[in-house]
């Protein structure tokens, strides 16, 4: 059985992340902005995982389940403010809220 | 019975925190018996302690008490410490003597004013501070007492502040004794540098070992403490204050312009005689002083028309006597006419303070006329004060001022200018003594006719009481001399005896002679004179003691003043206010960071980790 090689793993995790990163910058829709959250989650969980499987520990599913669980509960929570910014405002647009500049 | 010394000053003390904590609440008997008893027992207590100092002296001829340690500063450590010896045991019977005769005269005159109770606080003060200053043990416990009795003297000439001139007075005796003070101060700092040390004893003992007579830093040092005295004992040229001094209270002008606070400059300059005697040309300069002002200041009294006015320049030319006195190393003789001083010129400022009480309040001598049959017991204390302040034969001022007089003939080349100065001013003293009292008591009494005499048993008696002292004075010479005589160790000297004596004892009675020709006799006319165009002037230049107010108005005010216009906007603020522009700008710079939008805040966010990675992987 071959194994792939770590690097590539990481790799992968790194361009995942870059990827969540930019859609978090660049996307003004607020939907958008949290679908990009949850690639750099799971950029993050790929990261534990490679690293777990190259070491040959459990520690890294355990935190890939931890980061899941958190995944849910910040969607749950992130939908909910989704929800009650469109009553409010009537927009999805995040740049729209910039009430409290300085 | 010494051990009990601590106790003089703080029963005065104890009644000024009465009188202040409970301010005004307490009822006025009970304000009366606090002030008067607090002062009273600081009196008793020194009857007691200076006749055991008397009867069985130490041996050491002082008795020192250290009540605590005020602070330690490296070897810098003055006590709260007490000096008995007989230069303070003089001082302090003159302070709580006529201090408590005074408090008691004040009952009267003050008994109607409705914050009697802040007047009676502050005079318990001021008896603390004076007591202070002339118990102190070191220059520093000494200054404490000295800006003490200033500090009283300001709040009691602006006691009636409701009237801005009150303040403006106040306000002017401070400022102008502050210089003074300040010389002064700077001179304490220059014994510290070099004799390391604040206590008298120590340092005028260090002083005589160290410095040689004549040398640059005892006549600096002299000179510097000469400037405190000078200050404080209103002479030349810092004697403005003096007469505005005479806004406040009249018990006041008595106790604290007349009888003791302005005789602290003396105490200081006998205190530390040491060192003026270190530095013959200052105190050659003390006897210039005392003689000059004197001099100007009589001329300056012959012509004011307030009461006040008149025997506080008298007051300003009698301290010029004991400065003279001083100057002249007749060390006893100027204490004893700061003795004598204190008894004859606080019952004319008494007396005159009855002639004012019971005119409501009216200082001008020419509206006033022909008071002695309206006011008997006023008119005859003044003809005592008078007599004493004029130094008829027998009265208490003529053993001490023909002793000052006598003994300055007799010292140097110069000797005899200072006695020609002395008599001089003799001579104008009686005239322009006589010349109040001829005018207020003599004459038509038409104006007068519904004055009476209307002040109350209390200070009656005190007049009675002053009366007895300025008369009889003199018999304290003996007791004075054996006292002193182990505090400055003199030696007997030569008085000028024959025509000098018969003049210095003659010239007082010439002074009489001529105001009475002017307002009794009217064989010349006052007002004639003063229509000439030179008497015009004179009368004018005189009036305004030789134009100094107009002159320190000119040189020093006014150009301070124009300095302050020109410096509104404060130089010194430039820097604060930089800061203030430099923080402003920060703020609108980092406030334009705070865009309130999500993605901004994230990206910043993203760029602070990946420093924060950069610096970790770098490093």
């Amino acid at each position: 059985m071959t194994t792939i090689p770590m690097e590539y793993g990481i790799l992968l995790a790194a361009i995942l992340f870059s990827i969540g990163l930019v859609g978090v910058l660049v996307r003004r829709n607020i939907m958008f902005i949290l679908m990009s959250l949850e690639v750099m989650f799971n950029a993050a969980g790929l990261a534990f995982i490679v690293a777990g499987s190259r070491w040959g520990q459990g520690d890294g599913q355990i935190m890939f389940l931890l980061i899941l669980t958190l995944a849910a509960a910040e969607v749950g929570v992130g939908l909910g403010l989704v929800l009650q910014m469109y009553r409010r405002f009537r927009t999805l647009d995040a740049d729209a809220l910039s009430g409290m500049r300085g | 019975m010494l051990d009990w010394l601590w106790l003089i000053p703080t029963f005065p003390l104890a009644g000024f925190l009465i009188l202040t904590l409970t301010a005004g609440r307490l009822p006025k008997p009970a304000v009366f018996g606090v002030a008067v008893g607090s002062v009273g027992l600081a009196a008793l207590l020194t009857a007691l302690l200076g006749l055991d100092f008397l009867t069985s002296p130490p041996e050491s001829h002082f008795y020192r008490q250290i009540v605590w340690n005020w602070m330690s500063v490296g070897n810098f450590t003055p006590n709260i410490a007490f000096y008995l010896d007989g230069l303070s045991l003089v001082w302090l019977g003159v302070i709580t003597g006529v201090g408590f005769l005074i408090h008691l005269y004040s009952v009267g005159f003050m008994a109607d004013d409705p914050s009697c109770s802040r007047f009676f606080a502050y005079l318990n003060l001021f008896i603390f501070a004076m007591t202070t200053l002339v118990l102190a043990d070191n220059l520093l416990l000494l200054f404490l007492g000295w800006e003490g009795v200033g500090l009283c003297s300001y709040l009691l000439i602006g006691f009636w502040y409701q009237e801005p001139a009150n303040g403006l007075a106040a306000r002017k005796a401070f400022i102008v004794t502050r210089v003074g003070d300040t010389a002064m101060m700077i001179g304490l700092l220059l014994l510290f540098l070099h004799l390391e040390t604040l206590n008298i004893q120590l340092l005028m003992q260090r002083a005589s070992e160290q410095w040689p007579a004549g040398g640059t830093l005892a006549t600096l040092a002299a000179l510097l403490l000469l400037g405190g005295a000078v200050g404080k004992s209103a002479q030349l040229p810092l004697q403005t204050w003096l007469p505005d001094a005479m806004a406040g209270p009249t018990p006041i002008s008595a106790l604290i312009h007349a009888a003791t606070m302005v005789t602290a400059g003396v105490y200081l300059v006998a205190r530390t005689h040491v060192l003026f005697t270190l530095a013959p040309d200052i105190q050659f300069l003390v006897a210039v002083i005392g003689a000059t002002t004197l001099l100007m200041v009589g001329f300056s009294s012959l012509m004011q028309t307030d009461i006040k006015r008149i025997i506080a320049y008298s007051t300003i030319s009698q301290i010029g006597y004991m400065m003279l006195g001083l100057g002249v190393g007749a060390w006893t003789a100027g204490v004893f006419h700061v003795v004598t001083h204190a008894f004859f010129k606080s019952l004319l400022f008494l007396a005159a303070g009855g002639v004012i009480f019971c005119f409501h309040h009216e200082h001008n001598i020419f509206k006033m006329g022909g008071l002695r049959k309206r006011l008997p017991i006023t008119f005859w204390s003044f003809m005592a004060g008078g007599a004493a302040l004029s130094a008829l034969p027998f009265t208490s001022g003529h053993y001490s001022k023909d002793e000052i007089l006598l003994t300055a003939y007799t010292v140097g080349a110069t000797g005899p200018l200072f006695w020609a100065a002395g008599v001089v001013g003799a001579l104008l003293t009686a005239m322009y003594t006589f010349r109040l009292i001829f005018i207020v008591f003599f004459g038509s009494d038409e104006r007068t006719k519904t004055v009476r005499e209307s002040f109350g048993i209390s200070m009656a008696a005190v007049l009675v009481v002053l009366s007895v002292l300025a008369l009889f004075g003199g018999l304290l010479k003996l007791p004075l001399h054996d006292v002193l005589h182990s505090v400055f160790s003199e030696t007997e000297r030569a008085t000028a005896v024959g025509w000098v004596g018969l003049i210095t004892t003659l010239i007082p009675f010439l002074g009489i002679l001529i105001v009475y020709l002017f307002y009794i006799s009217r064989t010349f006319s006052a007002d004639a004179l003063v229509q000439t165009a030179i008497g015009r002037a004179l009368n004018r230049f005189w009036y305004s003691d030789w134009g100094m107010d107009w002159l320190y108005d000119k040189a020093l005010v006014q150009p301070y003043k124009r300095l302050a216009a020109i410096n509104k906007s404060d130089i010194v603020d430039v820097p604060y206010k930089g800061i203030v522009v430099f923080s402003r700008y920060c703020y609108h710079a980092v406030s334009r960071t705070q865009t309130g939008q999500l993605r901004w805040y994230a990206a910043g966010m993203m760029f602070g980790v990946i420093v924060f990675i950069a610096v970790g992987v770098l490093s």
